[in-house]
């Protein structure tokens, strides 16, 4: 029943730069169902930015080179020529940015740019789009949506910004919906109440939502699926529980161990993952993670495939060349999982 | 804004003030400077020169002097001291001939300025944006007087496409008006087209990686759209901020180089013989002009920005 909106294959993105190609993206593939929440997971430069952003088109550097295939609805969207993307931006595919405060035009009223967007795709008188940009404010939990609609964004506060923006994503009804972050400048009730309805909204329009964060803690109130990146590469894919509790990557596992936890006992210092992201423009050979992962073997100068190596979930793909009973021990201290560093402790 | 038209308008008198003050003090200070006999003529006698001196106060204190000056100015009498000729009644009948010159030019560099700009910065790093940039240094780098002069000596003196210099009042004949004017017109606005053209590329090539302007292109805005209605509008700001205060001292008469060599009966000819002269009554006033034009343009281009950008909040 569950029908297919989003079918990304192999998707690569890169960087001609003077220090070299920065393969930003490398071989990111996923789908996105109806009614479904995907969350991708990764700190900076892991490539979930670019990822989708080049779903919206919008990376279009002249230094950018793009393959691969990204499907929505049937319709491609790479290399698409700019006008058929016009048509799907905004209608189809939309995307709320993180910082609304640089994300919306100071010198427009928060309804003009509303909308605008309606106006681009339908064509519908001013008042009428405008009825429409109110009724949205009204839904994303805006007060007062027929005065607020008249303001321009620097008189809104920083959570109000984000549910125009929000609003503003939502208003042609798209059937993939793209959250980039949004709530990383807000702080934590405002954040939840925006999860929330995100969430509701997604199921009452039951189009697919696409959730980019590095916060694990927002991924575990709304995600249905999650997606680990690495370095351009995912690494780990499967449902959130699978993820959370049974997770087959090291980085995942690092990932897991360094979220602040109020239900542990014992205070303790917030692990790290030891080293720095990858250099993409020279990345380690083979496992992008094996720099930084205690677990390394010589195998790992291969570059493990992203396939299902856990017999039970086969939907469940990771890149770990380990096998599945030697992580399940090897994630685990004292019942919590972590990238926990066996040399040392041994 | 009743508030921000009174505290501009007592600014504006106290620089007024200040500006007159000054351009006088300076004749004050010129050490061969000597009005009275410059009105009594080359060849007249000591006693004539005493004579014209004690008439027109030249003997009293400066502050006396100053004081009769500004009243004689406002009261529309002031009197240059070379041609006898009301120094008021000649800004009147000269204004014209300035604005003419001054209001075409100006919007000719400004409209073309954008296009150029909006050019470069579309085809930025690209062959048409390099051309344009060696094109704008060279408007930027060559003096109004040897264009002008080139112009002139080119198209009117050899090949006589043009007229050879003088004016004719639109009201006369609109069409010889426009004729007369094409050169200058085009010699003012080259050096300003260059300039403004740079700063806004460079306007625009920031304002196109701003956030807000991904988030247009994210809504599925027509590319045209995104860059007229989001890129231009918020890159043309400092420009119409630079655009009204140039605008200003043009009218004011800074226009002294071009109208000479084109032989234009505005302001900035006649600003131009009364320096040669050390005439102080035309210079006192155009200067208290200028002034006047400086602050009345820069009050609206605070409006205009208030307009433009919400953010910005008028204050004396």
């Amino acid at each position: 029943m569950a029908e297919r909106l989003l079918e990304v294959d192999g998707l690569q993105v890169s960087f001609l730069t003077e220090d070299g190609i920065v393969k930003a993206v490398d071989g990111v593939s996923f789908t996105l169902d109806r009614g479904e929440v995907l969350a991708i997971v990764g700190e900076s430069g892991s490539g979930k930015s670019v990822t989708v952003m080049t779903l919206m088109g919008l990376t279009r550097s002249p230094n950018a080179r793009i393959s691969g295939s990204a499907k929505l609805g049937g319709r491609e969207l790479v290399n698409a020529p700019e006008r058929e993307l016009e048509r799907v931006r905004g209608a189809e595919i939309a995307i709320a940015f993180q910082d609304p405060i640089s994300s919306l035009s100071p010198v427009r009223r928060v309804g003009d740019q509303i909308v605008e967007q309606i106006r681009a795709h339908e064509k519908v008188p001013k008042q009428q789009a405008l009825d429409r940009a109110v009724e949205l404010m009204e839904r994303v939990g805006i007060p007062n949506a027929r005065q607020r609609a008249q303001a321009f964004p620097h008189e809104f506060s920083g959570g109000m910004r984000q549910r125009a923006m929000i609003a503003m994503a939502l208003s042609l009804s798209p059937s993939v919906l793209i959250a980039d972050e949004p709530t990383t400048a807000l702080d934590v009730t405002i954040q939840a109440q925006i999860l929330r309805e995100v969430k509701q909204l997604s199921e009452k329009s039951e189009s697919g939502v696409i959730f980019v964060t590095h916060d694990l803690g927002v991924v575990a109130d709304i995600a249905d699926r999650v997606l680990v990146m690495y370095g351009g590469r995912v690494v780990e894919s499967g449902t959130l529980d699978e993820i959370f509790y049974d997770p087959q990557h090291p980085y995942t596992w690092g990932l897991l161990g360094s979220v602040a936890r109020m239900d542990r006992d014992r205070p303790r210092r917030l692990p790290a993952i030891p080293g720095l992201p990858p250099s993409l423009v020279n990345p380690p050979q083979g496992c992008h993670f094996r720099p930084r992962c205690p677990h390394a073997f010589d195998k790992c100068v291969e570059v493990p495939p992203l396939e299902a190596r856990v017999a039970e979930a086969p939907a469940h793909l990771d890149r770990c060349w380990l096998e599945v009973s030697e992580k399940r021990e090897l994630r685990s201290v004292g019942g919590h999982i972590g990238l926990f560093d066996r040399t040392v402790a041994a | 804004m009743a508030r921000f038209v009174v505290r501009r308008t007592l600014s504006a008198i106290a620089l007024l003030f200040a500006t007159s003050v000054v351009v006088f003090g300076i004749f004050e200070v010129i050490p061969s400077y000597n009005p009275a006999r410059a009105i009594a003529g080359r060849n007249a006698s000591e006693a004539t020169v005493q004579q014209v001196s004690r008439k027109f106060g030249f003997d009293k204190p400066f502050y006396d002097q100053y004081a009769n000056t500004m009243k004689l100015i406002f009261t529309g009498q002031i009197i240059d001291y070379q041609d006898d000729l009301n120094v008021v009644q000649q800004f009147a009948q000269k204004f014209p001939v300035t604005l003419s010159l001054v209001i075409p030019a100006g919007l000719l560099w400004f409209i073309t300025a954008t296009i150029l700009g909006s050019l470069s910065a579309l085809r930025a790093g690209r062959l048409a944006d390099r051309a344009l940039m060696v094109v704008a240094i060279l408007g930027v780098s060559i003096p109004v007087f040897l264009l002008a002069a080139v112009l002139l000596y080119l198209l009117a003196f050899k090949w006589t496409i043009f007229p050879n210099t003088g004016y004719t009042s639109f009201a006369a004949n609109p069409l010889q008006w426009a004729y007369h004017l094409v050169l200058p017109w085009f010699s003012i606005a080259v050096l300003s087209v260059g300039f403004y053209s740079r700063v806004l590329r460079s306007n625009l090539l920031d304002t196109v990686n701003e956030d807000f302007v991904r988030t247009a292109r994210a809504k599925g805005l027509r590319q045209r759209h995104v860059f007229m209605r989001h890129v231009l509008r918020n890159s043309l700001m400092p420009v119409v901020t630079m655009f009204g205060l140039d605008f200003a001292t043009l009218l004011g008469g800074a226009t002294l180089v071009t109208e000479t060599i084109f032989n234009l009966p505005g302001i900035g000819q006649y600003e131009a013989e009364a320096i040669g002269n050390l005439d102080v009554p035309p210079i006192l006033v155009g200067s208290i002009f200028t002034a006047f034009f400086v602050v009345l343009f820069s009050g609206f281009v605070d409006v205009l920005h208030a307009a433009l950008d919400p953010r910005v909040r008028l204050s004396g």
